[in-house]
């Protein structure tokens, strides 16, 4: 952690200036930690409910095949078995559809179970219920689907041309929507560009992979006709709004809670047809349904992550100014457009961010979404970014090894300068004032960027392969009602609310949509509340993740939670301050100004008269006595946030690379974050997110790779074939915070969960690739596994003999 | 399916007596039967490590461990360690450092950690980070564990001298 003066500057410079304690920037050890620790927290796996029965799904073994029958009789007749229920039992569910605004996007249908065909391996197809989940799975197997297997085109490129197999014959195509983003004349632009570098790149399909597979238990509420869903979702607000339309429940009658949740990075932030069923199971059969996914079918059935091709064109001038920017982007859509998101969320974000921080006149951007028999791809941690962010940071290394310049260099010529804040890069993204440069001086200066160049040449002058390699980036976080709905989705993500009340014995609960699932939410938006109030932050109770304690909301992802949820805990906290300061103006017989709050306590400033937060909201609720009538003011208030556009958060990674000539190991030596999120709420949570996230990073650039043939088969549906980083193989992590300004939100909040998953991919690329610019390739493919590594090395020393 | 297995074994200092099927899975059996829910279940294939107890001292799967294979032994799970009132050592050092997020895997760490510290040398992180690799945590990038148990380590070492 750095130790850099924070600007007293911002938004939020006069409560900063308040007599109240500080809780915002504390390391304030976590609320949650202590149940987590000692096994006392409740995961959806961990409910149980009298006369409870279990789901078990029947997944699809073909990848596009026709459903000619399904026999269920000997799985039915099987002792402990409920009932075996098909897409017809489902039939008064109207089908699943995320729409969009988008022009001509084609929204595909969904239904709970597939019915006369199936999409992908890993579709549901058939839901057993029984007395327990291993009874459930005997009846699976004694269930016999009839297939008429129909012609598949796995990969996106030839599932585009006319004539390939049509998933969704009612759609006439596969290609889900087409889109241009364009500035300036890129195309005459790149014609005349001095210099040009291009390429081929592709990320892979990865998993999200929580810890927690997906589980959900279905309560119905028999008094009331109603029903509650506890699930391992990010998004319970969301699912409450939809599950209300297609079950025709009301919203009152119908609640989503996540309790603890094992983590989610996008994973757990769609709607699934298992909760639709478990759902729609627990009100006809008038019994709780538990459903827990085991690792396999988490991997075919949860949303899937990233998966394209871009194909991509840089031009720039003799002294490295960047002139044009081209990029043409495929996305792997998987099967179905994944609701709210649509198919349109990942490969659109992948051009909209693809000029990344630089200063580009001309971009033309192409994207299209292409549906393919694989599961649904949706949300994972960095959404879109770390695609572009690998393309942009890979030819600006490019560009810079043409020309012989350093890559630093390279970029610090070209970032976003200073003066030019707002900006507008070429697909109409605006950057406000973050340090893009300062980020990068600051890396380069912590790494002794210059000694480890010399180490370098020490180290090729041997025969060593090692290689630097940085990424810059810059992403939109916290984003508000009005760029959320620029993309068409059905839901508005752009607002929060927060309720906060004193109680009658004066404790304080804040209430929230947000819903944490390993995010430190109930700590961070504690410490934002207790501050504001005036009071300890083990003193506020946070309520989130339930959506029955709010009339509207989403969840956490997208980076929104800081911002949204601690933009609303500020104005919110500052109503109920001002209403408590009233009160106890009466009590104490003093001047309004003259209160203050402190410690769960209210006192007159420079006096030591006081009363305790009890005193008050005994005086409001319970002695009649103490004040008068209109001044007893409810010890409640609810206020909404929208920041209107977004965030701008930027951040250098750089890591550093041994390859070993003759294993082709691949080490990350060291590696080195320096981020602006603006004001940090706790910097331990921030350094934990920031790990977590290269982490996932140092996945996607060397292990993670969902892999599926050409007949659309899952070829790693284990985790002995998916493999993440252990502790192992991430290294050690150092982390740096500048503040350079403060973007204007009521805390000086920008959101930062994903970050370390964007820049990762890119910067551990390019030092793989800088390790081997001696044999003159680079990496365009990731991840990086020592097959495709050992090919790319191998092509490169035939070369070499071939020339020779 | 229907034959059965009487069970004689202690879960946490406790002698519990049980009847299983044969095969019922230790980590399911904790779970469901027992109600010890601490103990978690990320893959049900012996990779990630959620479900780590203590089998006769000794850190073993639970999903790959049947009922009826531990009987007359000791068992270990996360809820002999401290209490939320109450945290031991590796817990205290766990949240001082935050190493931990969602929680999911962190039974699993807690119980390796504590056969790490009885068992091994730990000198430097990168032994640290070896015998932590049987474990996957998907939110910390491991290096707030890793700091927790040098902490860790380290006391041990201060407290032998
Ligand atoms: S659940 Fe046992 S190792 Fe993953
Ligand atoms: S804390 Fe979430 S998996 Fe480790």
């Amino acid at each position: 952690m750095n130790d850099l003066p924070r600007k007293p500057l911002g938004p939020d410079a006069d409560a900063l200036a308040s007599a109240r304690p500080k809780y915002v920037g504390k390391a304030v050890q976590r609320l949650e930690d202590p149940r987590l620790l000692t096994g006392a927290g409740r995961y959806t796996a961990d409910i149980r409910a009298d006369r409870m029965v279990h789901a078990a799904f029947l997944r699809s073994e073909q990848a596009h095949a026709r459903i000619k029958s399904i026999d269920c009789e000997a799985a039915r007749g099987l002792p402990g078995v409920t009932g075996v229920y098909t897409a017809a039992d489902f039939a008064g569910i109207p089908v699943i559809k995320a729409p969009s605004r988008m022009r001509d996007y084609r929204a595909t249908s969904c239904t709970v179970l597939a019915s006369e065909k199936v999409r992908y391996v890993g579709e549901p197809v058939a839901v057993v219920i029984a007395r327990d989940r291993y009874i459930a799975e005997d009846a699976l197997a004694l269930i016999e689907v009839d297939w008429e297997p129909l012609d598949v085109a796995a990969d996106p490129e030839s599932a585009a041309y006319d004539g390939a197999p049509l998933l969704h014959d009612e759609l006439g195509t596969n290609i889900l929507f087409e889109r241009v983003f364009e500035t300036g004349e890129p195309d005459d632009a790149m014609a005349q560009a001095p210099h040009r570098v291009s390429g081929r790149f592709r990320m892979h399909r990865k998993s999200p992979l929580a810890i927690e597979p997906r589980s959900y238990v279905a309560e119905p509420d028999r008094a009331n006709d109603g029903l509650t869903l506890y699930g391992s979702t990010q998004i319970p607000g969301i699912l409450r709004d939809i599950l209300s339309g297609l079950l025709d429940l009301p919203g009152s009658r119908i609640r989503v809670v996540a309790p603890d949740v094992g983590g989610g990075f996008g994973g757990k932030g769609s709607l699934y047809p298992e909760e639709i069923a478990v759902c729609a199971l627990a009100r006809r059969l008038g019994r709780t349904v538990k459903w827990v996914s085991d690792r396999s079918e988490d991997l075919a059935s949860t949303s899937q992550g990233f998966d394209e091709i871009i194909e991509a064109e840089l031009g720039f001038d003799d002294d490295g100014a960047l002139i044009a920017l081209k990029g043409r982007v495929t996305g792997d859509i998987g099967a179905y457009s994944i609701y709210p998101w649509t198919a349109a969320l990942e490969p659109v974000q992948v051009v909209s961010f693809l000029p990344g921080p630089y200063r580009i006149p001309h971009y033309r951007g192409e994207v299209k979404g292409v549906a393919t028999p694989k599961p649904p791809t949706g949300p994972y941690r960095g959404v879109g970014r770390p695609a572009s962010v690998f393309v942009t940071e890979r030819l600006i290394d490019m560009a810079a090894a043409h020309l012989g310049i350093d890559p630093a260099g390279m970029r610090r010529k070209n970032l976003v300068a200073e003066d030019e804040f707002p900006y507008r890069i070429g697909s109409g993204i605006v950057w406000d004032r973050s340090g893009f440069a300062e980020c990068l001086d600051e890396a380069c200066s912590r790494i002794g960027y210059e000694g480890l160049r010399k180490l370098q040449r020490e180290a090729r002058a041997a025969g060593r392969w090692y290689g630097i390699g940085i990424a810059t980036y810059a992403e939109l976080t916290g984003i508000g009602s009005r760029i959320s709905v620029a993309p068409g989705m059905p839901i508005n993500t752009g607002t929060e609310t927060a309720s906060i009340r004193v109680d009658s014995t004066g404790a304080v609960t804040a209430t929230f949509a947000v819903a944490s699932h390993g995010q430190s939410l109930e700590t961070t938006l504690a410490q934002i509340v207790a501050e504001e109030l005036g009071v300890r932050p083990e003193d506020v109770r946070i309520v989130q993740g339930d959506s029955g304690a709010t009339s509207h909301g989403t969840g956490t992802y997208a980076s929104r939670s800081a911002v949204l949820g601690g933009g609303a805990a500020i104005v919110t906290s500052r109503v109920l301050r001002d209403k408590i300061k009233r009160v106890a103006s009466h009590l104490l017989e003093a001047a309004v100004e003259d209160i203050e709050t402190g410690n769960g306590r209210v006192f007159v400033a420079g006096t030591d008269k006081s009363v305790t937060f009890a005193e008050v909201a005994h005086a409001v609720y319970s002695d009649m006595r103490a004040l008068p009538a209109e001044a007893r003011e409810n010890l409640e208030a609810s206020e909404s946030y929208d920041p209107v556009t977004g965030t701008t958060t930027t951040a250098t990674h750089i890591a550093t690379v041994r390859i070993d000539p003759e294993t082709l190991a691949v080490s990350i030596d060291r590696y080195l974050v320096a981020e602006d999120c603006g004001r940090m709420i706790n910097p331990l949570v921030v350094d934990g997110q920031v790990h977590g996230g290269v982490a996932q990073g140092v996945g996607a650039a060397l292990l993670e790779e969902l892999s599926y043939d050409e007949t659309g088969q899952l070829l790693t549906g284990s985790l002995a074939d998916y493999t993440v980083p252990t502790a192992a193989e991430v290294p050690p992590i150092e982390v740096f915070h500048l503040e350079t300004e403060l973007p204007g939100n009521p805390g000086g909040f920008r959101g930062m969960g994903e970050g370390g998953t964007i820049g990762a991919p890119a910067a551990i690329a390019n030092a793989i690739s800088d390790a081997l610019s001696p044999l003159g390739v680079g990496v365009t493919e990731l991840p990086v596994t020592p097959e495709r590594l050992f090919r790319l090395v191998s092509e490169a020393r035939n070369k070499t003999d071939t020339e020779k | 399916m229907s034959t059965r297995i009487d069970i004689t074994l202690t879960v946490n200092g406790e002698e519990i007596v049980e009847t299983v099927e044969p095969r019922m899975l230790l980590s399911d059996f904790l779970r469901d039967r027992l109600g010890l829910t601490g103990t978690h279940v990320g893959c049900e294939h012996g990779v990630c490590g959620a479900c780590t107890v203590r089998l006769n001292g000794v850190t073993a799967r639970a999903c790959l461990t049947f009922a009826a294979q531990v009987d007359g032994a000791r068992i270990e799970t996360v809820e002999h360690l401290g209490t939320v009132a109450s945290l031991n050592r590796i817990q205290q050092a766990f949240r001082k450092h935050h190493a931990l997020q969602c929680g999911f895997c962190t039974p699993g760490f807690l119980m390796t950690v504590q056969e790490m510290l009885e068992t091994l040398p730990l000198e430097t992180d990168e032994e640290i980070r070896d015998a932590l690799s049987g474990n996957i945590c998907r939110c910390t990038g491991y290096e707030h564990i890793v700091r927790a148990v040098r902490e860790l380590a380290d006391e041990r070492e201060g407290a032998a001298a």
